[in-house]
Protein backbone atom coordinates (compact mmCIF):
# COMPACT_ATOMS: atom_id res chain seq x y z
CA UNK A 1 0.00 0.00 0.00
CA UNK A 2 1.60 3.03 -1.08
CA UNK A 3 2.04 6.10 1.40
CA UNK A 4 0.72 8.66 -0.92
CA UNK A 5 -2.17 10.69 -0.08
CA UNK A 6 -6.02 9.04 -1.58
CA UNK A 7 -5.33 11.43 -4.19
CA UNK A 8 -3.33 14.25 -5.25
CA UNK A 9 -5.91 16.59 -4.74
CA UNK A 10 -6.68 18.59 -1.80
CA UNK A 11 -9.00 15.84 0.18
CA UNK A 12 -6.51 13.89 2.10
CA UNK A 13 -4.01 16.20 3.02
CA UNK A 14 -3.16 15.44 6.86
CA UNK A 15 -1.14 11.93 6.83
CA UNK A 16 1.72 11.45 8.99
CA UNK A 17 3.07 9.31 11.03
CA UNK A 18 1.70 8.83 14.21
CA UNK A 19 4.50 7.70 16.92
CA UNK A 20 3.09 5.31 19.98
CA UNK A 21 3.64 6.67 23.39
CA UNK A 22 5.16 3.95 25.00
CA UNK A 23 2.52 3.50 27.99
CA UNK A 24 4.81 2.87 30.97
CA UNK A 25 1.61 0.77 32.72
CA UNK A 26 0.83 -1.06 29.48
CA UNK A 27 4.17 -2.27 28.68
CA UNK A 28 5.41 -2.64 32.68
CA UNK A 29 1.88 -5.64 32.44
CA UNK A 30 3.10 -6.95 29.55
CA UNK A 31 7.11 -6.77 29.21
CA UNK A 32 7.79 -10.15 27.32
CA UNK A 33 5.61 -8.45 24.48
CA UNK A 34 7.60 -5.35 23.58
CA UNK A 35 5.97 -3.94 20.59
CA UNK A 36 6.53 -5.55 17.41
CA UNK A 37 7.52 -3.19 14.41
CA UNK A 38 4.39 -2.73 11.95
CA UNK A 39 3.40 -1.43 9.04
CA UNK A 40 0.07 -0.06 9.81
CA UNK A 41 -2.28 2.47 8.15
CA UNK A 42 -5.12 3.81 10.26
CA UNK A 43 -7.87 5.69 7.94
CA UNK A 44 -9.51 8.06 10.52
CA UNK A 45 -11.85 10.57 10.60
CA UNK A 46 -11.11 12.72 14.36
CA UNK A 47 -14.45 12.73 15.08
CA UNK A 48 -15.31 9.33 14.32
CA UNK A 49 -15.78 7.33 17.39
CA UNK A 50 -15.61 3.74 15.48
CA UNK A 51 -12.00 5.24 14.56
CA UNK A 52 -11.68 6.54 18.01
CA UNK A 53 -11.78 3.24 19.59
CA UNK A 54 -9.75 1.85 17.29
CA UNK A 55 -6.58 4.92 17.81
CA UNK A 56 -7.12 3.85 21.86
CA UNK A 57 -6.32 0.01 21.02
CA UNK A 58 -3.35 0.65 18.59
CA UNK A 59 -1.80 3.34 21.69
CA UNK A 60 -2.51 0.74 24.25
CA UNK A 61 -0.50 -1.63 22.14
CA UNK A 62 2.34 0.57 21.76
CA UNK A 63 1.79 0.35 18.10
CA UNK A 64 3.09 3.08 15.65
CA UNK A 65 0.77 3.88 12.45
CA UNK A 66 0.22 6.31 9.68
CA UNK A 67 -2.28 8.28 10.41
CA UNK A 68 -4.86 8.85 7.07
CA UNK A 69 -7.80 11.40 6.96
CA UNK A 70 -11.02 10.60 5.58
CA UNK A 71 -13.09 13.73 6.11
CA UNK A 72 -16.14 12.60 6.31
CA UNK A 73 -18.07 15.96 6.24
CA UNK A 74 -16.57 16.30 3.00
CA UNK A 75 -17.25 13.06 1.15
CA UNK A 76 -13.65 11.65 0.85
CA UNK A 77 -15.22 8.38 1.84
CA UNK A 78 -16.31 7.99 -1.58
CA UNK A 79 -13.40 8.74 -2.72
CA UNK A 80 -13.20 5.54 -5.38
CA UNK A 81 -9.28 4.71 -3.65
CA UNK A 82 -11.05 4.69 -0.22
CA UNK A 83 -14.05 2.89 -1.71
CA UNK A 84 -11.47 0.10 -2.60
CA UNK A 85 -10.06 0.14 0.96
CA UNK A 86 -13.54 -0.34 2.25
CA UNK A 87 -16.22 -0.58 -0.01
CA UNK A 88 -18.84 0.00 3.00
CA UNK A 89 -17.16 3.53 2.94
CA UNK A 90 -16.97 4.24 6.49
CA UNK A 91 -13.91 5.08 8.83
CA UNK A 92 -12.22 3.07 10.36
CA UNK A 93 -10.03 0.84 8.06
CA UNK A 94 -6.75 -0.86 8.73
CA UNK A 95 -4.00 -1.32 6.36
CA UNK A 96 -1.53 -4.17 7.99
CA UNK A 97 0.92 -5.00 4.69
CA UNK A 98 -1.60 -7.38 2.78
CA UNK A 99 -4.15 -7.17 5.09
CA UNK A 100 -7.14 -4.91 4.50
CA UNK A 101 -9.73 -4.84 7.33
CA UNK A 102 -12.63 -2.45 8.02
CA UNK A 103 -14.29 -2.25 10.77
CA UNK A 104 -13.83 -1.27 14.47
CA UNK A 105 -14.50 -4.64 16.34
CA UNK A 106 -12.82 -6.74 13.78
CA UNK A 107 -9.97 -4.26 13.52
CA UNK A 108 -9.57 -4.71 16.97
CA UNK A 109 -9.69 -8.46 17.18
CA UNK A 110 -7.47 -8.90 14.18
CA UNK A 111 -4.72 -6.85 16.50
CA UNK A 112 -5.79 -8.76 19.49
CA UNK A 113 -4.49 -11.78 17.67
CA UNK A 114 -1.66 -10.07 15.73
CA UNK A 115 -0.35 -8.03 18.62
CA UNK A 116 -1.02 -9.38 21.28
CA UNK A 117 0.67 -7.31 23.65
CA UNK A 118 -1.62 -5.45 26.04
CA UNK A 119 -4.28 -8.42 25.93
CA UNK A 120 -7.77 -6.85 25.50
CA UNK A 121 -9.79 -9.87 26.16
CA UNK A 122 -9.34 -11.76 28.96
CA UNK A 123 -8.72 -15.50 29.46
CA UNK A 124 -11.67 -16.32 31.50
CA UNK A 125 -15.03 -16.93 29.00
CA UNK A 126 -17.34 -15.09 31.47
CA UNK A 127 -15.36 -12.09 31.40
CA UNK A 128 -14.59 -11.96 27.99
CA UNK A 129 -18.46 -12.82 27.03
CA UNK A 130 -18.80 -9.44 29.01
CA UNK A 131 -16.49 -7.82 27.34
CA UNK A 132 -17.74 -8.47 23.85
CA UNK A 133 -20.97 -8.16 25.06
CA UNK A 134 -20.50 -4.40 26.35
CA UNK A 135 -18.49 -3.86 22.73
CA UNK A 136 -21.59 -5.14 20.71
CA UNK A 137 -24.07 -3.15 22.61
CA UNK A 138 -22.09 0.29 22.05
CA UNK A 139 -21.80 -0.77 18.01
CA UNK A 140 -24.88 -2.39 17.58
CA UNK A 141 -26.83 -0.71 19.50
CA UNK A 142 -26.09 2.51 20.46
CA UNK A 143 -23.69 3.79 17.77
CA UNK A 144 -25.11 2.85 14.51
CA UNK A 145 -28.55 3.99 15.67
CA UNK A 146 -27.22 7.77 17.09
CA UNK A 147 -24.33 7.94 14.42
CA UNK A 148 -23.84 11.19 12.09
CA UNK A 149 -25.68 9.49 8.93
CA UNK A 150 -28.54 8.90 11.29
CA UNK A 151 -28.83 11.86 12.76
CA UNK A 152 -28.52 13.98 9.72
CA UNK A 153 -31.41 12.08 8.33
CA UNK A 154 -33.29 12.49 11.27
CA UNK A 155 -32.77 16.51 11.13
CA UNK A 156 -33.33 16.71 7.70
CA UNK A 157 -36.66 14.15 7.97
CA UNK A 158 -38.26 14.88 10.69
CA UNK A 159 -36.87 17.93 12.79
CA UNK A 160 -33.76 18.97 14.89
CA UNK A 161 -35.58 18.35 18.31
CA UNK A 162 -36.53 15.00 17.61
CA UNK A 163 -32.82 14.09 16.22
CA UNK A 164 -32.06 14.67 19.51
CA UNK A 165 -34.35 12.87 21.20
CA UNK A 166 -33.76 9.92 19.05
CA UNK A 167 -30.36 9.70 19.95
CA UNK A 168 -30.58 10.48 23.49
CA UNK A 169 -33.47 7.38 23.36
CA UNK A 170 -30.62 5.15 22.30
CA UNK A 171 -27.85 6.30 24.02
CA UNK A 172 -29.86 6.44 27.41
CA UNK A 173 -31.24 2.63 26.63
CA UNK A 174 -27.66 1.56 26.14
CA UNK A 175 -26.15 3.13 28.66
CA UNK A 176 -28.59 1.79 30.88
CA UNK A 177 -28.06 -1.74 30.00
CA UNK A 178 -24.23 -1.32 30.30
CA UNK A 179 -24.39 0.50 34.17
CA UNK A 180 -26.82 -2.61 35.19
CA UNK A 181 -24.13 -5.19 33.44
CA UNK A 182 -20.97 -4.26 34.74
CA UNK A 183 -21.83 -2.40 37.94
CA UNK A 184 -21.60 -5.86 39.96
CA UNK A 185 -18.18 -6.72 38.07
CA UNK A 186 -16.56 -3.26 37.63
CA UNK A 187 -13.47 -2.32 39.14
CA UNK A 188 -11.09 0.64 37.80
CA UNK A 189 -12.12 -0.64 35.00
CA UNK A 190 -15.25 -1.83 33.10
CA UNK A 191 -14.78 -5.53 33.46
CA UNK A 192 -12.03 -5.53 36.12
CA UNK A 193 -8.80 -3.59 37.49
CA UNK A 194 -7.17 -3.89 33.57
CA UNK A 195 -7.92 -1.76 30.88
CA UNK A 196 -10.18 -4.31 28.52
CA UNK A 197 -12.01 -4.34 24.96
CA UNK A 198 -15.60 -3.03 27.08
CA UNK A 199 -13.32 0.21 27.69
CA UNK A 200 -12.33 0.63 24.74
CA UNK A 201 -15.49 0.71 23.20
CA UNK A 202 -16.76 2.48 26.56
CA UNK A 203 -14.83 5.61 26.40
CA UNK A 204 -15.87 6.88 22.86
CA UNK A 205 -19.57 6.33 23.34
CA UNK A 206 -19.57 8.47 26.60
CA UNK A 207 -16.94 11.06 25.15
CA UNK A 208 -19.48 11.25 21.95
CA UNK A 209 -22.36 10.64 23.62
CA UNK A 210 -22.16 13.43 26.31
CA UNK A 211 -21.87 16.37 25.22
CA UNK A 212 -23.39 16.30 21.96
CA UNK A 213 -26.78 14.49 23.28
CA UNK A 214 -26.52 16.07 27.00
CA UNK A 215 -26.71 12.84 28.67
CA UNK A 216 -26.99 13.10 32.35
CA UNK A 217 -24.08 10.96 33.72
CA UNK A 218 -25.74 10.79 37.65
CA UNK A 219 -27.71 8.48 36.05
CA UNK A 220 -24.69 6.09 35.45
CA UNK A 221 -22.32 6.11 38.54
CA UNK A 222 -20.22 3.81 37.61
CA UNK A 223 -19.79 4.63 33.86
CA UNK A 224 -19.09 8.05 34.99
CA UNK A 225 -16.76 7.02 37.39
CA UNK A 226 -14.94 5.31 34.27
CA UNK A 227 -15.30 8.25 32.26
CA UNK A 228 -12.86 10.29 34.89
CA UNK A 229 -10.27 7.12 34.97
CA UNK A 230 -10.08 7.02 31.31
CA UNK A 231 -9.33 10.46 31.19
CA UNK A 232 -5.91 10.14 33.31
CA UNK A 233 -5.11 7.56 31.16
CA UNK A 234 -2.10 8.09 28.50
CA UNK A 235 -2.99 5.99 25.78
CA UNK A 236 -6.49 7.51 25.52
CA UNK A 237 -5.86 10.82 25.95
CA UNK A 238 -3.76 10.58 23.00
CA UNK A 239 -6.76 9.21 21.10
CA UNK A 240 -9.13 11.77 21.83
CA UNK A 241 -10.44 13.47 18.78
CA UNK A 242 -9.30 17.06 19.12
CA UNK A 243 -5.54 15.51 19.48
CA UNK A 244 -5.97 14.23 16.05
CA UNK A 245 -3.80 15.21 12.77
CA UNK A 246 -6.97 16.21 10.94
CA UNK A 247 -8.95 18.16 13.90
CA UNK A 248 -9.69 21.45 12.85
CA UNK A 249 -7.44 23.90 15.25
CA UNK A 250 -10.47 26.09 16.59
CA UNK A 251 -12.52 22.68 17.58
CA UNK B 1 -31.84 -29.45 16.47
CA UNK B 2 -28.91 -31.36 14.93
CA UNK B 3 -27.87 -34.39 17.07
CA UNK B 4 -24.95 -34.25 19.36
CA UNK B 5 -21.40 -34.62 17.95
CA UNK B 6 -19.16 -37.38 19.92
CA UNK B 7 -17.37 -34.28 21.59
CA UNK B 8 -20.46 -32.38 23.31
CA UNK B 9 -21.76 -36.15 24.19
CA UNK B 10 -18.94 -35.73 26.96
CA UNK B 11 -20.08 -31.92 28.41
CA UNK B 12 -22.95 -32.64 29.90
CA UNK B 13 -23.82 -28.80 31.00
CA UNK B 14 -27.15 -27.70 29.92
CA UNK B 15 -27.19 -25.49 27.11
CA UNK B 16 -30.65 -23.28 27.23
CA UNK B 17 -30.97 -20.40 24.14
CA UNK B 18 -33.35 -17.74 24.86
CA UNK B 19 -34.77 -16.98 21.44
CA UNK B 20 -37.34 -15.12 18.84
CA UNK B 21 -38.57 -17.59 15.90
CA UNK B 22 -38.13 -14.23 13.75
CA UNK B 23 -35.36 -12.41 15.47
CA UNK B 24 -32.61 -12.99 12.92
CA UNK B 25 -30.16 -12.12 16.13
CA UNK B 26 -31.28 -15.45 17.20
CA UNK B 27 -31.27 -17.35 13.67
CA UNK B 28 -27.32 -16.61 14.04
CA UNK B 29 -26.50 -18.72 17.21
CA UNK B 30 -29.07 -21.34 16.02
CA UNK B 31 -26.84 -22.15 13.21
CA UNK B 32 -23.79 -21.95 14.85
CA UNK B 33 -25.58 -24.44 17.66
CA UNK B 34 -26.35 -26.68 14.99
CA UNK B 35 -23.54 -26.59 13.25
CA UNK B 36 -21.35 -27.29 16.19
CA UNK B 37 -23.74 -30.79 16.88
CA UNK B 38 -24.82 -28.94 20.00
CA UNK B 39 -28.41 -29.90 21.82
CA UNK B 40 -30.17 -27.02 23.79
CA UNK B 41 -33.27 -26.17 25.63
CA UNK B 42 -35.15 -23.66 23.22
CA UNK B 43 -37.12 -20.86 25.67
CA UNK B 44 -39.26 -18.77 23.46
CA UNK B 45 -39.32 -14.75 24.04
CA UNK B 46 -42.32 -13.77 22.28
CA UNK B 47 -40.75 -10.30 21.53
CA UNK B 48 -44.83 -9.40 19.93
CA UNK B 49 -46.18 -9.66 23.53
CA UNK B 50 -43.52 -7.81 25.21
CA UNK B 51 -41.49 -10.83 26.99
CA UNK B 52 -38.61 -9.55 27.01
CA UNK B 53 -39.77 -6.85 29.46
CA UNK B 54 -40.76 -9.72 31.79
CA UNK B 55 -38.41 -9.12 34.80
CA UNK B 56 -37.21 -12.42 34.98
CA UNK B 57 -35.71 -12.58 31.60
CA UNK B 58 -34.20 -8.81 32.20
CA UNK B 59 -31.80 -10.18 35.29
CA UNK B 60 -30.85 -12.66 32.58
CA UNK B 61 -30.70 -9.12 29.84
CA UNK B 62 -30.71 -6.40 31.27
CA UNK B 63 -30.39 -5.20 27.53
CA UNK B 64 -34.09 -7.14 27.15
CA UNK B 65 -32.75 -8.52 24.05
CA UNK B 66 -32.75 -12.18 22.24
CA UNK B 67 -30.86 -14.37 21.98
CA UNK B 68 -29.05 -14.82 25.53
CA UNK B 69 -27.74 -18.43 25.97
CA UNK B 70 -27.05 -19.93 29.50
CA UNK B 71 -24.01 -22.79 29.49
CA UNK B 72 -24.43 -24.30 33.49
CA UNK B 73 -23.44 -20.73 35.51
CA UNK B 74 -22.22 -18.72 32.14
CA UNK B 75 -24.96 -16.47 31.00
CA UNK B 76 -24.11 -14.74 27.56
CA UNK B 77 -26.08 -12.25 25.72
CA UNK B 78 -25.35 -10.52 22.68
CA UNK B 79 -25.58 -12.78 19.21
CA UNK B 80 -21.71 -12.00 18.49
CA UNK B 81 -20.81 -12.66 22.22
CA UNK B 82 -22.50 -15.88 22.48
CA UNK B 83 -21.01 -17.17 19.33
CA UNK B 84 -17.15 -16.12 19.98
CA UNK B 85 -17.82 -17.72 24.04
CA UNK B 86 -19.56 -21.21 21.87
CA UNK B 87 -16.09 -21.14 19.59
CA UNK B 88 -13.91 -21.11 23.06
CA UNK B 89 -16.29 -23.51 25.04
CA UNK B 90 -17.31 -25.39 22.40
CA UNK B 91 -14.71 -25.93 19.39
CA UNK B 92 -15.94 -28.48 17.09
CA UNK B 93 -16.40 -27.08 13.92
CA UNK B 94 -14.49 -23.95 14.42
CA UNK B 95 -16.19 -20.91 12.37
CA UNK B 96 -13.14 -18.76 12.64
CA UNK B 97 -10.18 -19.62 10.32
CA UNK B 98 -6.79 -19.99 11.51
CA UNK B 99 -4.99 -17.39 8.49
CA UNK B 100 -5.62 -14.13 10.16
CA UNK B 101 -6.11 -12.27 6.79
CA UNK B 102 -9.44 -14.85 6.25
CA UNK B 103 -10.42 -14.27 10.11
CA UNK B 104 -10.25 -11.03 9.49
CA UNK B 105 -13.10 -10.85 6.51
CA UNK B 106 -15.33 -13.22 8.34
CA UNK B 107 -15.39 -10.95 11.59
CA UNK B 108 -15.88 -7.78 8.89
CA UNK B 109 -18.64 -9.62 7.22
CA UNK B 110 -20.50 -10.26 10.60
CA UNK B 111 -19.72 -6.89 12.07
CA UNK B 112 -21.36 -4.93 9.03
CA UNK B 113 -24.17 -7.04 9.14
CA UNK B 114 -24.76 -6.73 13.42
CA UNK B 115 -24.03 -3.29 13.33
CA UNK B 116 -24.39 -1.62 9.60
CA UNK B 117 -27.14 -3.35 8.50
CA UNK B 118 -29.11 -5.26 11.24
CA UNK B 119 -29.76 -2.56 13.67
CA UNK B 120 -31.16 -0.07 11.35
CA UNK B 121 -34.26 -2.40 10.14
CA UNK B 122 -35.00 -3.37 13.66
CA UNK B 123 -39.13 -3.08 14.17
CA UNK B 124 -38.81 -0.54 16.63
CA UNK B 125 -36.65 1.84 14.18
CA UNK B 126 -39.33 1.24 11.16
CA UNK B 127 -42.01 1.49 13.41
CA UNK B 128 -40.67 4.71 14.42
CA UNK B 129 -39.90 6.23 10.86
CA UNK B 130 -43.19 5.03 9.51
CA UNK B 131 -45.28 7.05 12.49
CA UNK B 132 -42.70 10.11 12.16
CA UNK B 133 -42.43 10.18 8.29
CA UNK B 134 -44.22 7.71 5.94
CA UNK B 135 -44.32 4.02 5.52
CA UNK B 136 -42.39 4.36 1.97
CA UNK B 137 -39.97 6.27 3.90
CA UNK B 138 -39.38 2.97 6.06
CA UNK B 139 -39.13 1.00 3.24
CA UNK B 140 -36.67 2.98 1.27
CA UNK B 141 -34.68 3.32 4.63
CA UNK B 142 -34.88 -0.46 5.26
CA UNK B 143 -33.29 -1.65 1.56
CA UNK B 144 -30.98 1.81 1.31
CA UNK B 145 -29.20 -0.02 4.17
CA UNK B 146 -29.43 -3.50 3.43
CA UNK B 147 -28.25 -2.79 -0.16
CA UNK B 148 -25.22 -0.53 1.05
CA UNK B 149 -24.04 -3.51 3.38
CA UNK B 150 -24.57 -6.06 0.41
CA UNK B 151 -22.86 -4.37 -2.17
CA UNK B 152 -20.12 -3.76 0.38
CA UNK B 153 -20.23 -7.68 1.13
CA UNK B 154 -20.04 -8.25 -2.47
CA UNK B 155 -17.07 -6.71 -2.80
CA UNK B 156 -15.89 -8.30 -0.24
CA UNK B 157 -16.31 -11.37 -0.70
CA UNK B 158 -14.65 -11.20 -4.23
CA UNK B 159 -12.08 -13.81 -5.07
CA UNK B 160 -13.22 -15.25 -1.49
CA UNK B 161 -16.01 -16.84 -1.71
CA UNK B 162 -16.05 -20.83 -2.87
CA UNK B 163 -18.88 -23.30 -2.22
CA UNK B 164 -19.37 -20.18 1.21
CA UNK B 165 -19.12 -16.83 1.55
CA UNK B 166 -15.25 -16.82 2.57
CA UNK B 167 -13.91 -20.27 1.22
CA UNK B 168 -15.75 -24.11 0.77
CA UNK B 169 -16.27 -24.19 4.70
CA UNK B 170 -18.87 -22.65 6.41
CA UNK B 171 -17.96 -20.11 8.96
CA UNK B 172 -18.69 -17.15 10.31
CA UNK B 173 -19.91 -14.69 7.47
CA UNK B 174 -22.16 -17.51 6.26
CA UNK B 175 -23.18 -17.72 10.28
CA UNK B 176 -24.55 -13.99 9.72
CA UNK B 177 -25.32 -13.89 6.31
CA UNK B 178 -28.20 -16.38 6.12
CA UNK B 179 -30.59 -14.74 8.26
CA UNK B 180 -29.80 -11.26 7.03
CA UNK B 181 -30.35 -12.54 3.96
CA UNK B 182 -33.59 -14.50 4.57
CA UNK B 183 -34.94 -11.18 5.79
CA UNK B 184 -34.07 -9.16 3.47
CA UNK B 185 -35.78 -11.07 0.82
CA UNK B 186 -38.73 -11.88 2.48
CA UNK B 187 -39.15 -8.69 4.34
CA UNK B 188 -37.54 -5.74 2.45
CA UNK B 189 -37.91 -7.22 -1.70
CA UNK B 190 -34.39 -7.54 -1.71
CA UNK B 191 -33.20 -7.66 -5.41
CA UNK B 192 -30.39 -10.60 -5.25
CA UNK B 193 -29.57 -10.79 -8.70
CA UNK B 194 -27.46 -7.30 -8.16
CA UNK B 195 -25.56 -9.63 -5.63
CA UNK B 196 -24.52 -13.00 -7.34
CA UNK B 197 -22.13 -14.08 -5.02
CA UNK B 198 -24.85 -13.54 -2.35
CA UNK B 199 -27.89 -15.40 -4.09
CA UNK B 200 -25.61 -18.05 -4.80
CA UNK B 201 -24.36 -19.12 -1.42
CA UNK B 202 -27.98 -18.16 -0.18
CA UNK B 203 -29.06 -21.35 -2.17
CA UNK B 204 -26.28 -23.54 -0.67
CA UNK B 205 -27.50 -22.55 2.83
CA UNK B 206 -30.82 -23.66 1.75
CA UNK B 207 -29.33 -27.16 1.60
CA UNK B 208 -27.62 -27.66 4.79
CA UNK B 209 -29.12 -29.32 7.18
CA UNK B 210 -27.99 -26.50 10.20
CA UNK B 211 -29.42 -23.91 8.16
CA UNK B 212 -32.50 -25.65 7.58
CA UNK B 213 -33.13 -26.66 11.39
CA UNK B 214 -32.16 -23.36 12.87
CA UNK B 215 -34.80 -21.86 10.21
CA UNK B 216 -37.22 -19.46 11.79
CA UNK B 217 -40.74 -21.49 10.76
CA UNK B 218 -39.27 -24.26 12.50
CA UNK B 219 -39.03 -22.95 15.52
CA UNK B 220 -41.24 -24.68 18.38
CA UNK B 221 -42.33 -20.98 18.56
CA UNK B 222 -43.20 -20.46 14.96
CA UNK B 223 -46.61 -19.40 13.73
CA UNK B 224 -47.59 -18.42 10.19
CA UNK B 225 -49.62 -15.30 11.33
CA UNK B 226 -47.16 -13.58 13.11
CA UNK B 227 -45.68 -10.10 11.43
CA UNK B 228 -43.52 -9.39 13.94
CA UNK B 229 -39.88 -9.31 13.72
CA UNK B 230 -36.49 -8.08 14.59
Amino acid sequence: MSRASLNDGSHVVKSRRVLAVVFQTAMASDSKAMARPANLTLYSYYWSSCAHRVRIALNLKGLEYEYKAVNLLKGDQFDPEFEKINPLKFVPALVDGDVVVADSLAIILYLEDKYPQHPLLPQDLKKKAMNLQVASIVSSSIQPLQGFFARQFFEKKISLDEKLTWSQYHVNKGFAAIEKLIKEIAGKYATGDEVQLADVFLAPQIFAGVPRFQIDMSLYPTLARLNEAYAELPAFQAALPHRQPDAPSTS
Amino acid sequence: MASASAESASCPKKLTLYSYWRSSCSHRVRIALNLKGLDYEYKAVDLSKGEQFDPEFEKLNPVRLVPVFVDGDVVVADSFAIILYLEDEHPQFTLLPRDLKKKALNLQVANIISSSIQPLQMLSVLNFIEEKISSDEKVAWAQRHINNGFTAIEKLLEGSAGKNATGDKVQLADVFLAPQIYVGVTRFQIDMSQYPTLARIYEAYAEHPAFQAAHPNRQPDAFPSSSQSC
